[in-house]
Protein backbone atom coordinates (compact mmCIF):
# COMPACT_ATOMS: atom_id res chain seq x y z
CA UNK A 1 0.00 0.00 0.00
CA UNK A 2 1.02 3.62 -0.50
CA UNK A 3 1.20 5.14 2.96
CA UNK A 4 2.51 8.62 2.16
CA UNK A 5 3.80 8.75 5.75
CA UNK A 6 6.73 11.14 5.76
CA UNK A 7 8.31 13.82 7.94
CA UNK A 8 11.49 15.87 7.66
CA UNK A 9 13.71 17.46 10.27
CA UNK A 10 16.63 19.89 9.75
CA UNK A 11 19.94 18.23 10.51
CA UNK A 12 23.49 19.37 11.21
CA UNK A 13 26.26 16.91 10.52
CA UNK A 14 27.75 14.87 7.73
CA UNK A 15 27.15 11.51 6.11
CA UNK A 16 29.38 9.23 4.10
CA UNK A 17 27.96 7.92 0.83
CA UNK A 18 29.40 6.35 -2.27
CA UNK A 19 31.17 9.58 -3.18
CA UNK A 20 32.58 10.18 0.31
CA UNK A 21 31.56 12.56 3.03
CA UNK A 22 29.10 15.38 2.44
CA UNK A 23 27.31 17.83 4.74
CA UNK A 24 23.84 16.78 5.89
CA UNK A 25 21.14 19.44 6.03
CA UNK A 26 18.02 17.35 6.53
CA UNK A 27 16.91 14.00 7.88
CA UNK A 28 13.86 12.51 6.16
CA UNK A 29 11.89 9.83 7.95
CA UNK A 30 9.08 7.89 6.33
CA UNK A 31 7.27 4.60 6.36
CA UNK A 32 6.41 3.41 2.88
CA UNK A 33 7.40 0.95 0.17
CA UNK A 34 10.79 -0.59 0.78
CA UNK A 35 13.27 -0.65 -2.09
CA UNK A 36 16.47 -2.21 -0.84
CA UNK A 37 15.27 -4.45 1.99
CA UNK A 38 13.10 -7.54 2.03
CA UNK A 39 10.23 -5.76 3.78
CA UNK A 40 7.01 -4.72 2.02
CA UNK A 41 7.18 -1.44 3.93
CA UNK A 42 9.95 -0.07 6.09
CA UNK A 43 11.09 2.90 8.08
CA UNK A 44 12.87 4.95 5.43
CA UNK A 45 15.53 7.16 6.92
CA UNK A 46 17.57 9.41 4.68
CA UNK A 47 20.34 11.77 5.71
CA UNK A 48 20.52 14.18 2.80
CA UNK A 49 21.66 17.44 1.34
CA UNK A 50 19.02 18.34 -1.28
CA UNK A 51 21.18 21.21 -2.54
CA UNK A 52 23.61 18.61 -3.90
CA UNK A 53 20.89 16.69 -5.78
CA UNK A 54 18.96 13.46 -5.19
CA UNK A 55 22.06 11.28 -4.97
CA UNK A 56 23.42 13.15 -1.94
CA UNK A 57 21.76 10.92 0.60
CA UNK A 58 22.62 8.07 2.88
CA UNK A 59 19.59 5.82 3.13
CA UNK A 60 18.62 3.03 5.48
CA UNK A 61 15.50 0.89 5.60
CA UNK A 62 14.58 -0.60 8.97
CA UNK A 63 11.76 -2.58 10.47
CA UNK A 64 9.73 -0.99 13.26
CA UNK A 65 11.39 -3.07 15.98
CA UNK A 66 14.80 -1.86 14.90
CA UNK A 67 13.49 1.69 14.77
CA UNK A 68 12.26 1.49 18.35
CA UNK A 69 15.54 0.00 19.54
CA UNK A 70 17.43 2.72 17.68
CA UNK A 71 15.32 5.43 19.35
CA UNK A 72 16.07 3.99 22.80
CA UNK A 73 19.76 3.68 21.99
CA UNK A 74 19.94 7.23 20.66
CA UNK A 75 18.25 8.51 23.82
CA UNK A 76 20.67 6.56 25.99
CA UNK A 77 23.74 7.76 24.11
CA UNK A 78 22.54 11.37 24.04
CA UNK A 79 21.99 11.25 27.79
CA UNK A 80 25.48 9.86 28.31
CA UNK A 81 26.94 12.45 25.95
CA UNK A 82 25.33 15.30 27.84
CA UNK A 83 26.52 13.87 31.14
CA UNK A 84 30.07 13.56 29.86
CA UNK A 85 30.47 17.29 29.38
CA UNK A 86 32.31 16.72 26.13
CA UNK A 87 31.46 19.50 23.62
CA UNK A 88 29.84 18.78 20.26
CA UNK B 1 -2.02 -12.50 -24.95
CA UNK B 2 1.20 -13.58 -23.26
CA UNK B 3 3.54 -15.66 -25.41
CA UNK B 4 1.19 -15.52 -28.39
CA UNK B 5 3.96 -14.35 -30.69
CA UNK B 6 4.85 -16.18 -33.88
CA UNK B 7 8.39 -17.48 -33.99
CA UNK B 8 8.69 -16.40 -37.64
CA UNK B 9 7.43 -12.83 -37.02
CA UNK B 10 9.74 -9.89 -37.76
CA UNK B 11 8.44 -7.81 -34.84
CA UNK B 12 10.90 -5.30 -33.45
CA UNK B 13 10.61 -2.42 -31.06
CA UNK B 14 12.46 0.84 -30.58
CA UNK B 15 12.90 2.28 -27.10
CA UNK B 16 14.68 5.21 -25.55
CA UNK B 17 14.47 8.46 -23.66
CA UNK B 18 12.80 11.54 -25.05
CA UNK B 19 11.12 14.67 -23.73
CA UNK B 20 7.90 16.54 -24.33
CA UNK B 21 6.16 19.67 -23.06
CA UNK B 22 4.06 19.01 -19.96
CA UNK B 23 2.59 21.06 -17.11
CA UNK B 24 3.75 24.68 -16.91
CA UNK B 25 5.27 24.08 -20.34
CA UNK B 26 8.12 22.26 -18.58
CA UNK B 27 10.18 19.79 -20.56
CA UNK B 28 9.22 16.37 -19.21
CA UNK B 29 11.71 13.54 -19.34
CA UNK B 30 10.08 10.34 -20.61
CA UNK B 31 10.78 6.80 -21.76
CA UNK B 32 9.18 5.71 -25.00
CA UNK B 33 8.87 2.21 -26.40
CA UNK B 34 7.14 1.58 -29.70
CA UNK B 35 6.80 -1.07 -32.36
CA UNK B 36 9.00 -0.53 -35.37
CA UNK B 37 6.87 0.06 -38.44
CA UNK B 38 4.32 2.41 -39.95
CA UNK B 39 1.42 1.45 -37.69
CA UNK B 40 -1.24 2.39 -37.02
CA UNK B 41 -0.66 1.61 -33.36
CA UNK B 42 -2.69 2.51 -30.27
CA UNK B 43 -0.93 4.37 -27.48
CA UNK B 44 -0.58 3.86 -23.75
CA UNK B 45 0.57 6.34 -21.14
CA UNK B 46 2.22 4.52 -18.24
CA UNK B 47 2.01 6.36 -14.90
CA UNK B 48 4.86 5.11 -12.73
CA UNK B 49 4.55 4.10 -9.09
CA UNK B 50 5.85 5.67 -5.86
CA UNK B 51 9.24 3.91 -6.10
CA UNK B 52 9.82 6.02 -9.17
CA UNK B 53 10.54 6.06 -12.88
CA UNK B 54 12.40 2.81 -12.67
CA UNK B 55 13.57 -0.26 -14.52
CA UNK B 56 10.31 -2.08 -13.85
CA UNK B 57 8.34 0.57 -15.70
CA UNK B 58 10.74 0.52 -18.62
CA UNK B 59 10.20 -3.21 -18.84
CA UNK B 60 6.44 -2.77 -18.71
CA UNK B 61 6.71 -0.24 -21.54
CA UNK B 62 8.69 -2.66 -23.67
CA UNK B 63 6.26 -5.48 -22.93
CA UNK B 64 3.34 -3.39 -24.14
CA UNK B 65 5.33 -2.25 -27.18
CA UNK B 66 6.03 -5.89 -28.00
CA UNK B 67 2.28 -6.33 -28.10
CA UNK B 68 1.73 -3.49 -30.53
CA UNK B 69 1.37 -0.36 -28.41
CA UNK B 70 3.31 2.88 -28.51
CA UNK B 71 4.07 3.61 -24.88
CA UNK B 72 5.26 6.72 -23.08
CA UNK B 73 6.34 6.72 -19.43
CA UNK B 74 6.59 10.31 -18.20
CA UNK B 75 9.12 10.86 -15.44
CA UNK B 76 6.79 12.51 -12.95
CA UNK B 77 9.71 13.15 -10.61
CA UNK B 78 11.99 14.82 -13.18
CA UNK B 79 11.49 18.23 -11.58
CA UNK B 80 13.11 16.80 -8.43
CA UNK B 81 16.40 16.11 -10.18
CA UNK B 82 18.15 13.10 -11.64
CA UNK B 83 20.04 10.16 -10.20
CA UNK B 84 19.27 6.53 -9.49
CA UNK B 85 15.50 5.95 -9.37
CA UNK B 86 15.32 5.33 -5.61
CA UNK B 87 17.31 8.49 -4.88
CA UNK B 88 15.04 10.59 -7.07
CA UNK B 89 11.96 8.97 -5.53
CA UNK B 90 13.32 9.83 -2.08
CA UNK B 91 13.82 13.45 -3.14
CA UNK B 92 10.26 13.60 -4.47
CA UNK B 93 8.94 12.04 -1.27
CA UNK B 94 10.78 14.60 0.83
CA UNK B 95 9.39 17.42 -1.30
CA UNK B 96 5.83 16.11 -1.06
CA UNK B 97 5.84 15.78 -4.84
CA UNK B 98 4.30 15.35 -7.25
CA UNK B 99 1.22 17.54 -6.86
CA UNK B 100 -1.98 16.30 -8.44
CA UNK B 101 -2.48 19.33 -10.68
CA UNK B 102 0.97 18.92 -12.21
CA UNK B 103 0.50 15.16 -12.65
CA UNK B 104 -2.76 15.72 -14.50
CA UNK B 105 -1.09 18.26 -16.78
CA UNK B 106 1.92 16.05 -17.45
CA UNK B 107 -0.12 12.91 -18.18
CA UNK B 108 -2.67 14.71 -20.34
CA UNK B 109 0.18 16.20 -22.36
CA UNK B 110 1.65 12.70 -22.74
CA UNK B 111 -1.70 11.52 -24.11
CA UNK B 112 -1.64 14.34 -26.67
CA UNK B 113 1.97 13.53 -27.56
CA UNK B 114 0.96 9.94 -28.34
CA UNK B 115 -1.99 11.02 -30.45
CA UNK B 116 0.24 13.36 -32.45
CA UNK B 117 2.57 10.54 -33.51
CA UNK B 118 2.26 9.71 -37.20
CA UNK B 119 1.87 6.03 -36.32
CA UNK B 120 -1.06 6.62 -33.94
CA UNK B 121 -4.42 4.99 -34.55
CA UNK B 122 -6.01 7.81 -32.54
CA UNK B 123 -6.65 5.69 -29.44
CA UNK B 124 -4.80 6.24 -26.16
CA UNK B 125 -5.15 4.44 -22.85
CA UNK B 126 -3.51 5.00 -19.50
CA UNK B 127 -2.27 2.52 -16.94
CA UNK B 128 -0.46 2.75 -13.63
CA UNK B 129 0.16 0.85 -10.44
CA UNK B 130 0.25 2.00 -6.83
CA UNK B 131 0.27 5.84 -6.93
CA UNK B 132 0.25 5.47 -10.71
CA UNK B 133 -3.11 3.69 -10.53
CA UNK B 134 -4.48 6.62 -8.57
CA UNK B 135 -2.96 9.04 -11.07
CA UNK B 136 -4.46 7.11 -14.00
CA UNK B 137 -7.95 7.36 -12.51
CA UNK B 138 -7.37 11.00 -11.59
CA UNK B 139 -6.22 12.21 -15.01
CA UNK B 140 -8.84 10.22 -16.91
CA UNK B 141 -11.51 11.86 -14.75
CA UNK B 142 -10.14 15.40 -14.84
CA UNK B 143 -8.55 15.74 -18.27
CA UNK B 144 -10.85 13.54 -20.36
CA UNK B 145 -10.00 12.16 -23.78
CA UNK B 146 -8.57 8.77 -22.80
CA UNK B 147 -10.04 5.67 -24.39
CA UNK B 148 -9.23 3.17 -21.61
CA UNK B 149 -7.97 3.31 -18.03
CA UNK B 150 -6.21 0.57 -16.05
CA UNK B 151 -5.90 1.03 -12.30
CA UNK B 152 -3.54 -1.48 -10.71
CA UNK B 153 -4.13 -1.37 -6.95
CA UNK B 154 -4.10 2.42 -6.86
CA UNK B 155 -3.97 3.60 -3.27
CA UNK B 156 -5.72 6.81 -2.31
CA UNK B 157 -8.45 6.75 -4.96
CA UNK B 158 -10.70 6.59 -1.92
CA UNK B 159 -9.14 9.00 0.54
CA UNK B 160 -10.41 10.02 3.97
CA UNK B 161 -10.50 13.82 4.40
CA UNK B 162 -7.67 13.73 6.94
CA UNK B 163 -5.34 12.31 4.28
CA UNK B 164 -5.81 15.34 2.01
CA UNK B 165 -2.73 17.51 1.51
CA UNK B 166 -2.09 20.70 -0.47
CA UNK B 167 -0.69 18.55 -3.25
CA UNK B 168 -3.47 15.96 -3.11
CA UNK B 169 -6.50 17.97 -2.04
CA UNK B 170 -9.28 15.87 -3.61
CA UNK B 171 -9.86 12.11 -3.67
CA UNK B 172 -10.11 10.84 -7.27
CA UNK B 173 -13.34 9.02 -6.38
CA UNK B 174 -14.92 12.47 -6.03
CA UNK B 175 -14.41 12.99 -9.77
CA UNK B 176 -16.16 9.75 -10.75
CA UNK B 177 -19.05 11.53 -12.47
CA UNK B 178 -16.52 13.04 -14.91
CA UNK B 179 -14.77 9.79 -15.85
CA UNK B 180 -15.32 9.31 -19.58
CA UNK B 181 -13.38 6.12 -20.35
CA UNK B 182 -13.90 2.44 -19.50
CA UNK B 183 -11.96 1.40 -16.41
CA UNK B 184 -10.25 -1.88 -15.58
CA UNK B 185 -9.22 -2.33 -11.95
CA UNK B 186 -7.07 -5.14 -10.53
CA UNK B 187 -6.78 -5.46 -6.77
CA UNK B 188 -5.41 -7.78 -4.11
CA UNK B 189 -7.71 -8.77 -1.28
CA UNK B 190 -4.98 -8.48 1.37
CA UNK B 191 -4.02 -4.94 0.34
CA UNK B 192 -4.67 -2.19 2.90
CA UNK B 193 -4.47 0.71 0.42
CA UNK B 194 -6.71 0.20 -1.35
CA UNK B 195 -8.48 -2.06 1.13
CA UNK B 196 -11.28 -4.31 -0.13
CA UNK B 197 -13.71 -1.93 1.56
CA UNK B 198 -12.27 1.02 -0.38
CA UNK B 199 -12.52 -0.95 -3.62
CA UNK B 200 -16.17 -1.63 -2.73
CA UNK B 201 -16.76 2.11 -2.26
CA UNK B 202 -15.13 2.92 -5.58
CA UNK B 203 -17.16 0.26 -7.34
CA UNK B 204 -20.39 1.58 -5.79
CA UNK B 205 -19.58 5.08 -6.99
CA UNK B 206 -18.86 3.87 -10.52
CA UNK B 207 -22.13 1.96 -10.55
CA UNK B 208 -24.02 4.96 -9.19
CA UNK B 209 -22.82 7.08 -12.08
CA UNK B 210 -23.40 4.37 -14.69
CA UNK B 211 -19.73 4.07 -15.64
CA UNK B 212 -18.26 1.24 -17.71
CA UNK B 213 -15.86 -0.67 -15.51
CA UNK B 214 -14.63 -4.12 -14.59
CA UNK B 215 -12.94 -4.88 -11.32
CA UNK B 216 -11.09 -8.12 -10.60
CA UNK B 217 -9.91 -9.09 -7.15
CA UNK B 218 -7.31 -11.69 -6.28
CA UNK B 219 -7.71 -13.54 -3.00
CA UNK B 220 -4.05 -14.55 -2.69
CA UNK B 221 -2.64 -11.14 -3.49
CA UNK B 222 -1.82 -7.89 -1.78
CA UNK B 223 -0.26 -4.67 -3.05
CA UNK B 224 2.07 -4.94 -6.01
CA UNK B 225 1.44 -8.54 -6.97
CA UNK B 226 2.94 -8.00 -10.47
CA UNK B 227 6.34 -7.08 -8.98
CA UNK B 228 8.45 -10.15 -9.62
CA UNK B 229 11.39 -8.59 -7.76
CA UNK B 230 9.43 -8.30 -4.50
CA UNK B 231 7.98 -10.85 -2.11
CA UNK B 232 4.51 -9.50 -3.02
CA UNK B 233 4.74 -11.30 -6.37
CA UNK B 234 1.95 -13.78 -7.06
CA UNK B 235 2.70 -15.51 -10.35
CA UNK B 236 -0.74 -16.91 -11.18
CA UNK B 237 -2.57 -13.70 -10.31
CA UNK B 238 -0.02 -11.55 -12.12
CA UNK B 239 -0.28 -13.58 -15.32
CA UNK B 240 -4.07 -13.54 -15.15
CA UNK B 241 -3.91 -9.79 -14.58
CA UNK B 242 -1.68 -9.23 -17.61
CA UNK B 243 -4.08 -11.29 -19.73
CA UNK B 244 -6.94 -9.09 -18.58
CA UNK B 245 -4.95 -5.94 -19.42
CA UNK B 246 -4.14 -7.11 -22.94
CA UNK B 247 -7.76 -8.13 -23.50
CA UNK B 248 -9.07 -4.82 -22.14
CA UNK B 249 -6.70 -2.70 -24.21
CA UNK B 250 -7.37 -4.77 -27.32
CA UNK B 251 -11.11 -4.24 -26.97
CA UNK B 252 -10.89 -0.53 -26.23
CA UNK B 253 -7.81 0.64 -28.10
CA UNK B 254 -7.41 -1.86 -30.90
CA UNK B 255 -4.01 -3.36 -31.46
Amino acid sequence: MCTNIHESVPAAGAAKGGAGWFPVSVANVGFDHAVGSRFDHALLIDFADPARGPSARVAVELDLETGRALMATLASVIEAAESSGAPV
Amino acid sequence: MWNSLRTDAQGAIVAGVTSYRGGDDDLIHAYVARPEGPGPYPGVVLAHHIPGWDELYREMARRLADHGYTVIVPDLYCRDGHGEPDDVAAAARAAGAPFDDMVVADLAAARDWLRAQPTSNGKVGIMGSCSGGRHAVLVASRAHGFDAVVDLWGGGVVMPPEDATPGRPVAPIDYTADLDAPLLGLFGDTDRSPSPEQVDLHEAELRKHGKTYEFHRYADAGHGFFYYHRSAYRADSAMDGWAKIFDFFSRNLGG
